[in-house]
């Protein structure tokens, strides 16, 4: 599934056209060239020191760029000052205004808006409840908690309407359970204000929960743009495969490539023959060709149980214990280092021990080739 | 280590702070507390002949005073009628030339002050920082009196400006500009500048960039985020340079003395001449008092005024 279809008839909001930075002789964007779509929810996803929140910064008008396009809804972003530009942005600080009170603060942006003062009072009121944060308005700033600032921090871009929303890192300063309530708040005022979301993020997950596509960097270059689906299955290269997600690398030897099937040996699953349009990715490397799976994709086999597609015989090398999920290492017979396996808890079905010879099913259709 | 009991004062927290600053506080009690003291006494005391006569009145504060000296029977005699610190025109007129002069200085150093600190935290390097705070000192290098002096070498009659503007036949005769009070404003206010620029230089550091970038991000161009984030943010800083530069240029005699001439004394010249040349220590206590109360009175006005932006860090 790619969302390319669906997402055609909507026109380009932010173009990137070979974007370069330096700073002095640090090369920190290396020619980016993407386009983000008007109302999608985008994220830009990578390491620290990837350029990711420097490429949100010459969106946002506070970086400019070495050479290079930036375009913004049609127009060369270089002509437009950072306070004139269609977007708003959530600070990775929230940068709430300590000597302003809430309302002061979500309001800032309105000095020159012709509306009355009850109307944009009203606005100031709409858009604190928006973020769920009706009747704080009088609060001062600084009793705010981090989730409150940033939903102040929210409602303060929000309220100016803008074409694009950056968000730099917006949860990182949360807990965990707080995180992942406004991920899922983040999402639904998305869909009900309709507005464009960049978000930088350096966590994976976030960037598959909210995304409807992902922009992978490393190194001031996109490893990967693609849906979060595409980027889980079939990550173009290995990096990009152990950034998303864990990913086990098999060898592997490439035997012939014809009519769009390709012929793989490896060790452990054997002789194997792939699509080569759906399951073979990447650029060849000096390290030579390997079969990767994802921990989902391989399942132990308990006594009764048959595998729907293949079976090997694996040892179990650790075991994780998660509550709801078991890792499992297990070494497939045939092959030296182990791989890992998730298990999802079920009622009545023991975890099993360090030691254990154990069945492991595979398909060999949710396997990837790496070039 | 144990944990304190409560109840227990020695190993405690509590005991460990109050040693901590016991040595500053002895000192701060021997040399700011006694003689506070002692001015405060001798000012409702009465005025004798080089010596202050232990009998309690407030004449010295309000109304009419008398200075007297001991006859030959030992009995007091009256030598002279004085009125007192409030009472009389001529020293109200001095306190609030003082008032005045203290208050052009604050502004002007804390005018001049403000874009020095701007530009060392905002538009010079984080490498380059130190070494910019330091030239700041340079003027602490020489003594104050020696830089005061200096300023009568620019400033007088045969001083450099008067000297460049005669050579280029700017000016035939020589400006008269010491002895005044601009004079003194200039020489005060470059006296504190270094007072004034580094807790302006330190509010300034402590606001996050990201309020800057907010501030454009919401509209607000370079200026207007300045009026609007960067000023009302540094308030703290600006509230402390002026009340270290307004507090001792109150009291400051020595620039008056050398630049200002005998012309125009202000409250700490005649303090001094009251304590010493003129022998009445009561009455100049009771002007140091009340100098003092006012001084107080105005930095706590200020202090509350600006309570809001000092409400909050973070």
């Amino acid at each position: 599934m790619t969302s390319e279809t669906s997402n055609v008839a909507k026109p380009d909001m932010i173009e990137f056209k070979d974007v370069h930075k330096y700073y002095g002789d640090y090369h920190a964007l290396r020619g980016i060239t993407a386009t983000i779509r008007a109302g999608e929810f985008f994220s830009l996803l990578g390491p620290s020191g990837c350029g990711k929140t420097t490429l949100l910064r010459t969106i946002a008008g506070f970086e400019g760029i070495s050479s290079g396009v930036v375009l913004i809804d049609g127009k060369d972003a270089a002509k437009i000052p950072a306070n004139q530009r269609p977007t708003n942005m959530v600070f990775q600080s929230y940068a709430i205004f300590p000597h302003l009170t809430v309302e002061e603060n979500v309001g800032f942006g309105l000095r020159k808006d012709p509306r009355s003062k009850d109307d944009k009072a009203k606005a100031v009121a709409e858009a604190l409840a928006m973020v769920g944060l009706a009747g704080y308005g009088k609060r001062a700033a600084h009793a705010l908690s981090g989730g409150q600032r940033q939903r102040v921090a929210l409602a303060r871009a929000l309220i100016l309407k803008p074409k694009v929303l950056l968000l730099d890192e917006p949860l990182s300063a949360l807990d965990k359970k707080m995180r992942e309530q406004m991920q899922v708040e983040l999402i639904r005022l998305q869909r009900q204000v309709g507005i464009t979301f960049i978000l930088v993020t350096h966590d994976q997950e976030e960037a598959l929960v909210m995304s409807d596509r992902i922009a992978v960097m490393f190194e001031g270059q996109i490893a990967q743009l693609d849906d979060p689906e595409t980027l889980y299955r079939r990550p173009k290269s290995r990096t990009v495969a152990n950034f998303i997600g864990t990913m086990n690398f098999l060898p592997a030897k490439i035997l012939s490539e014809s009519g769009g099937k390709v012929d793989v040996e490896s060790q452990g699953f054997g002789r194997l023959t792939l699509d080569a349009e759906a399951q073979v990715t990447g650029e060849p490397t000096a390290t030579g060709a390997s079969i990767g799976f994802r921990p989902e994709t391989l399942t132990l086999l308990f006594d009764g149980q048959t595998a729907p597609d293949r079976e090997s015989m694996a040892t179990v090398d650790e075991v994780v214990y998660y509550g709801d999920m078991t890792y499992y290492d297990v070494r497939i017979d045939g092959t030296e280092q182990p791989m890992r396996l998730s298990m999802r808890n079920v009622f009545g079905r023991p975890v099993l021990d360090i030691g254990t010879r154990t069945r492991v099913g595979w398909s060999p259709g949710a396997l990837v080739l790496f070039r | 280590m144990s944990e304190p009991k409560p109840g227990r004062f020695w190993g405690s927290e509590a005991a460990a702070g109050l040693g901590l600053i016991s040595p500053t506080a002895i000192y701060a009690i021997l040399l700011l507390a006694a003689p506070l003291a002692f001015v405060i006494i001798a000012s409702v005391l009465t005025d004798g002949y080089l010596q202050i006569i232990p009998k309690f009145q407030l004449c010295n504060y309000f109304g009419e005073c008398a200075s007297y000296k001991a006859g030959a029977d030992g009995t007091l005699v009256e030598t002279q009628k004085y009125l007192g610190a409030w009472s009389d025109p001529v020293l109200f007129s001095v306190m609030m030339r003082s008032l005045f002069v203290s208050i052009l200085v604050t502004v002007a150093t804390v005018a001049l002050a403000y874009p020095m600190a701007y530009f060392i935290s905002f538009n010079v390097a984080p490498a380059r920082k130190g070494i910019w705070l330091f030239l700041i000192t340079i003027p602490f290098w020489t003594s104050y009196v020696i830089r005061v002096f200096m300023w009568n070498a620019i400033l007088g009659f045969s001083g450099v400006i008067n000297s460049l503007l005669i050579g280029l036949n700017l000016i035939d005769k020589p400006l008269d500009m010491t002895f005044s009070i601009q004079a003194m404003v200039i020489t005060l206010a470059h006296s504190f500048a270094p007072f004034a620029i580094l807790p302006i230089y330190v509010a300034l550091e402590k606001i996050d960039r990201s309020f800057l970038e907010a501030g454009q991000d919401l509209g607000e161009n370079r200026f207007t985020t300045f009026l609007r984030v960067t000023l009302p943010l540094s308030m703290p800083g600006v509230v402390a340079a002026v009340l270290i530069v307004f507090i001792p240029t109150i009291g400051d005699y020595v620039t008056p003395k050398l630049v200002g001439g005998a012309k125009f004394p202000m409250i700490a010249n005649v303090i001094e001449i009251l304590m010493l040349k003129g022998d009445n220590k009561p009455l100049g206590s009771a002007i140091a008092v009340s100098a003092m109360v006012i001084v107080g009175l105005i930095s706590v006005l200020f202090l509350f005024l600006n309570r809001r932006y000092l409400r909050g860090p973070k």
